[in-house]
């Protein structure tokens, strides 16, 4: 199976393990990503705090790349990309004269068979689910996970059109065929505040203070994450939140994809593990060890 | 006028001029909301706010522009889409918040928390120049901007010495990026 893939400015720099990890498990799977020729940033919520327009055009933009190029599925893995790319094709699909505009700046047009997919969604599918139960060498049995889906992966659901927008449960489904245990917890789709990371820094500490504590008192090894704002908040913020609330955490933030490749025997080396700032953890690495 | 008798609540006779303004941007019709109050009991940023969502949208129905442009409301919003997810309305809150955004911007509306439109300026020239963001550069220019240069000091180099951060940046896909941005500007003129 072949798709486009765009990765998006964040697997470029700050979550290089999670492109790493997604293009070593796609590999395991049979699922060759094709990254869309010279893409260009989504412009995230700067572009739509400024310009409807704009907000819609720079997604749309790499889509009309990305079918020059031959394809009319694309992979994108950070949330908040893949929640500009739907809803830019949802805005222009339901105002036509917004369209017209939009062909015009992108100076391109795009079918209605384009589809946009989170790999979460991807790896959902039945076919792939089974092969993935296949290829897991390590049972990862005895790790406790929360999956943190964040705000951006089903919301809105008419524009997201994946899992349940206040209680999603794909990803537990795919870890649990690792052997992973997922827990129930109350923070699965509550914002880490990610736009103002650079801005309003409290705001992030609290709701990120918010979201480990509800993961620690479940009793969690781990929090597991499909989005590298979700995961930049949550890890490298981590220490800060402990100094301040005068908590203590230790909590490893792992990208699901990690886990996964984990569970296919990949090394820590290839999976980057090393790159978080909050150490993946004795747990982790006793499971890893006799797994 | 409220008619109760052809089942249509309609607050006032109409929209009010702000409100116009700001369905004109969002397609969205403020007078829709019935005030519940969902919106500002699910906000993960209400509590760092000066008027709840649910007062915002109230402001905006009564036409009270000075107020909400006024407000930090519009500004922390987060953009998480809860409100919008579970209004019972089906009022697009997020997209009005945007709205309100655009509008101050483009009035040049001294900001309640100036240090977020001067982000947004930041990011977007650095993605006019780069076409993929340069997060170096980006910090750079916001802190010159806002001159808190202290701010995350030590969080940035341990990125780097985790080479979580590019040194580097990649010119890929600016001349598309440039021009897009160029010709929504100049439609935005029109």
């Amino acid at each position: 199976m072949k798709y486009a893939y765009y990765p998006g400015c964040s697997l470029h720099s700050t979550a290089k393990e999670y492109d790493h990890s997604l293009r070593a498990t796609c590999d395991m799977l049979g699922i060759q990503l094709v990254e869309i020729k010279d893409w260009f940033c989504c412009g995230t919520t700067p572009a739509h705090s400024v310009s409807r327009l704009l907000a819609s055009a720079l997604p749309l933009g790499n889509l009309v790349i990305m079918q020059r190029m031959g394809f009319h599925e694309v992979v994108v893995p950070c949330s908040c990309c893949l929640s500009l790319f739907k809803s830019a094709l949802y805005e222009a699909e339901n105002e036509p004269r917004l369209r017209v505009e939009l062909e015009d700046i992108v100076d391109g047009t795009w079918g209605s068979n384009i589809n946009v997919y989170h790999p979460l969604q991807l790896f959902s599918m039945q076919s792939q689910l089974s092969k993935i139960s296949n290829l897991a060498k390590r049972q990862l049995v005895g790790l406790k996970v929360v999956c943190y889906y964040g705000c951006l992966l089903t919301r809105p659901p008419k524009v997201a059109q994946f899992d349940s927008c206040e209680y999603p449960e794909s990803m537990d489904r795919l870890l649990r065929t690792l052997g992973i245990t997922t827990l129930d917890w109350s923070y699965k789709t509550d914002c880490c505040g990610a736009s103002f990371a650079v801005t309003e820094t409290d705001i992030v500490l609290k709701l990120c203070r918010d979201i480990l504590e509800g993961a620690k008192s479940v009793g969690a090894d781990a929090i597991a994450v499909g989005c590298p704002l979700c995961h930049i908040n949550l890890d490298t913020r981590q220490e800060e939140i402990e100094k301040i609330y005068g908590t203590h955490y230790e909590l490893p933030i792992l990208y699901f994809t990690q886990l996964m490749g984990i569970s296919f025997g990949l090394s820590s080396k290839k999976l980057l593990l090393g790159k978080h700032f909050v150490r993946a953890g004795r747990k982790l690495e006793e499971v890893m060890q006799h797994a | 006028m409220i008619k109760i008798a052809n089942e249509t609540v309609q607050l006032a006779s109409g929209l009010s001029d702000f409100g116009k303004t700001v369905k004109s941007i969002s397609r969205v019709d403020v007078n829709l909301c019935f005030q519940c109050a969902k919106c500002a009991s699910g906000c993960p940023v209400s509590y760092a706010m000066d008027y709840t969502p649910t007062q915002l949208i109230h402001a905006i129905q009564l036409g009270l522009i000075h107020l909400v442009l006024n407000s930090k409301t519009f500004w922390l919003c987060a953009s998480c889409q809860t409100c919008t997810t579970r209004c019972p309305q089906d009022v697009d809150l997020a997209k009005v918040m945007d709205a309100v955004k655009i509008i101050a911007q483009r009035n040049k509306v001294k900001a309640k928390i100036p240090a977020i439109p001067i982000f947004y300026r930041s990011f977007l020239s650095n993605l006019a120049f780069f076409g993929r963001v340069y997060e170096l550069g980006l910090v750079v220019t916001f802190k010159l901007l806002t001159r808190n240069f202290t701010k995350d000091i030590g969080l940035g180099l341990r990125m780097i010495r985790k080479g979580k951060l590019r040194i580097l940046p990649s010119f890929k896909g600016a001349l598309a990026a440039r021009m897009i941005l160029s010709k929504v500007k100049a439609k935005e003129k029109q």
